[in-house]
């Protein structure tokens, strides 16, 4: 187990690394184009030598990439230039928004996918086990800023219930929570069918094993097969999933954050990409990789901690 | 002996493959869902390559005085807009049409990039195995590490059209401004996609490496090459055919996206998800200028994910 965790952590740091090195290659080997991006295309030669000097520029490659390096783990990831302020601070208040996104899309979409996958996948073959996954097809399909824009079509001009932006102006305020529905219904509408597939296809699975032959052979009544024998052991494939999930999760909430003007971490990378904000980009790219990385991580020992068959063997 | 039974159950796999092929479309029938994607996937791309013998408008002509139109509506001079005119007074109903031709032109050229950079990655790290195969899922893993849209953003801010690569391939290279930002964003699809192609294609060719026919074609002195293209690739169809189908529809997705986050095709020509955004900055006036090609790419793609659908279903059966 411990074995397990520490090489998984080995592995993390090597992807972390390499990453932080192409992220560094991508955008600070040509130390004359980004004192250009920094200053702006309107700062002179002579301006833009003098930055390099005065910020170590001049240093040799590697070590410059180190010091980045040290300086991004320490969480200080340089000034942003398009608002002037530590990339840290920014970082801190978008993320915070974006956690409150999607940990309620999170929690909304796994219970909708846990009953749906149930319901289906303990009748594999039915008409509702059909319905169910003809339904996460479809919502499947629908990208982000389409369903965005048929629900906004809807719910903002049609029945002009709820606001179609979301920029919270005084900050998360219960009052202003009618502005988190949309974002969050767009995203649960896009995601909840994956999940629901994957726990359709571990439930089906367990269904037709033999410990639920035999607790149904037995006489225990159905409700207790499915839900102490059934779900308990169909669950652990869909966790893992769902935690790996979180990567896609961010690259649809980054969408939304736009689509809505949410003030979140995608939102800000998204303007960092178009302003041409280079750390900005660079910290936030390195944050979701921690993520992704991360989630990757509780998810293996997850499902060693989950799975008994490993977990003793 | 063995030489030439071998060659026999090779020979009608081969022989055969085309008409088997249409014979699985024929199974199709028995699916109503592959039948509705199919329908769709038809529909559109007939649109993309017929769209030019439609009786259409210009979808680059810009009416004067008729922006934003509601659809069903006639312009001053007389011409009808079955779908209404966008915020520079161009016929939706020709944009929505012609722009099927550009999402679809680009993913596919973009899927069929990626899937052989996928398939050439998998297959031999699958198939070769040891340092060779580390190497490939190590790069994979830091490729897959990365949200989707955030190594399509990295790569296109990075390395984008408006970037010093952009530039020379447009000044130096003389290639056109719309043909550079379709290399550079089939290139950002492929470092996302190539490394899933290629670790569903390594899963199914490390199970296939075990199979009497691989044993005997070595024993028969094939080399790798031959083995990996005319054994083990062909054979691994199956599966692929159904994840292509998938695989075209997120990119089509991805490709609309990009669009819509302003990173996608350069204007005039008409791309769905651009037309979105365009739409989005004009509120309720711009609606119907949003609504028809967000139907246009969720149609698309729900074809395509059906069709995958009825697909796998039926390779389940036999």
């Amino acid at each position: 187990m411990l074995q397990l965790a520490g090489k998984r952590l080995v592995q993390m740091a090597l992807i972390m690394l390499t990453v932080s090195l192409l992220l560094f290659l991508a955008f600070e080997a040509d130390k004359y184009s980004l004192a250009g991006k920094v200053l702006g295309q309107y700062s002179t030669e002579d301006q833009r030598l003098l930055w390099l000097e005065q910020n170590g520029y001049n240093a040799p490659f590697v070590q410059r990439y180190f010091t980045w390096v040290f300086n991004a783990a320490r969480g200080d990831f340089g000034e942003s230039v398009q608002f002037a302020t530590p990339v840290s601070k920014l970082l801190k208040d978008h993320l915070l928004n974006t956690a409150v996104l999607g940990g309620l899309v999170f929690t909304i979409t796994v219970s909708i996918a846990l009953v749906l996958g149930v319901l289906s996948g303990i009748a594999e073959g039915s008409p509702r086990d059909r319905g169910i996954t003809v339904l996460a097809v479809i919502t499947t399909s629908i990208p982000e800023f389409a369903s965005a824009t048929i629900l906004v079509a809807i719910f903002v001009f049609w029945l002009d219930i709820l606001p179609g932006t979301s920029p919270f102006s005084n900050g998360l305020t219960w009052a202003d929570a009618n502005q988190l529905v949309l974002p969050v219904m767009v995203l649960v509408i896009y995601n909840f069918g994956y999940y629901t597939r994957m726990t359709r296809a571990s439930m089906a699975e367990v269904m037709t094993s033999q410990y639920v032959r035999t607790a149904i052979l037995k006489g225990l009544p159905y409700k207790r097969v499915i839900l102490r024998h059934g779900l308990r052991n169909a669950l652990i494939a869909p966790f893992t999933v769902m935690i790996l999930q979180l990567n896609y999760l961010l690259s649809g909430v980054i969408v939304t954050e736009v689509f809505f003007s949410y003030k979140g971490f995608g939102k800000l990378l998204y303007e960092a990409a178009l302003f041409g904000d280079i750390f900005v980009i660079e910290a936030c790219a390195m944050v979701a990789v921690f993520i992704a990385v991360f989630s990757q991580f509780v998810s293996d020992i997850g499902y060693t901690l989950l799975n008994p068959r490993i977990r003793f063997s | 002996m063995t030489d030439t039974t071998a060659e026999q159950t090779d020979t009608p796999d081969t022989a055969t493959g085309f008409a088997r092929f249409l014979a699985a479309f024929g199974l199709l029938r028995e699916s109503w869902v592959g039948m509705i994607g199919l329908f769709l996937v038809s529909f559109w791309v007939l649109i993309a390559i017929f769209v030019d013998l439609l009786p259409l408008q210009d979808p680059l002509a810009q009416t004067r005085g008729a922006i934003n139109l509601a659809m069903l509506t006639e312009d001053k001079t007389g011409v009808m807009h079955w779908m209404g005119t966008d915020d520079r007074g161009r016929d939706l109903l020709a944009r929505l049409l012609h722009g099927s031709r550009v999402v679809l032109f680009w993913s596919t050229l973009a899927t069929i990039v990626a899937y052989s950079v996928g398939m050439i990655m998998g297959v031999t790290a699958g198939y070769r195995g040891g340092w060779w195969d580390e190497i490939i899922s190590f790069i994979g893993n830091v490729l897959l590490s990365f949200p989707q849209i955030v190594l399509l953003l990295v790569i296109l801010t990075a390395f984008g059209p408006n970037s010093n690569i952009g530039v020379w391939m447009n000044t130096e290279l003389g290639m056109d401004k719309s043909i550079v930002s379709g290399a550079l964003i089939i290139v950002a699809i492929t470092f996302s996609t190539a490394p899933q192609v290629a670790r569903i294609v390594r899963g199914i060719v490390l199970d296939l490496k075990t199979r009497d026919y691989i044993a005997a074609a070595e024993v028969r002195g094939e080399g790798p090459l031959w083995i990996m293209l005319v054994e083990l690739l062909p054979n691994a169809r199956g599966p692929l055919i159904v994840d292509a189908c998938l695989r075209l529809g997120y990119v089509i997705i991805t490709i609309a996206l990009l669009g819509f986050l302003s990173l996608g095709l350069p204007p005039p020509d008409p791309d769905w998800g651009k037309m979105i955004s365009d739409g989005r900055q004009w509120g309720y006036n711009g609606l119907n200028m949003m609504l028809w090609p967000a139907i246009a790419i969720s149609s698309l793609v729900l074809g395509l994910n059906l069709l995958a659908d009825g697909l796998r279903e039926i390779s389940l059966r036999d």
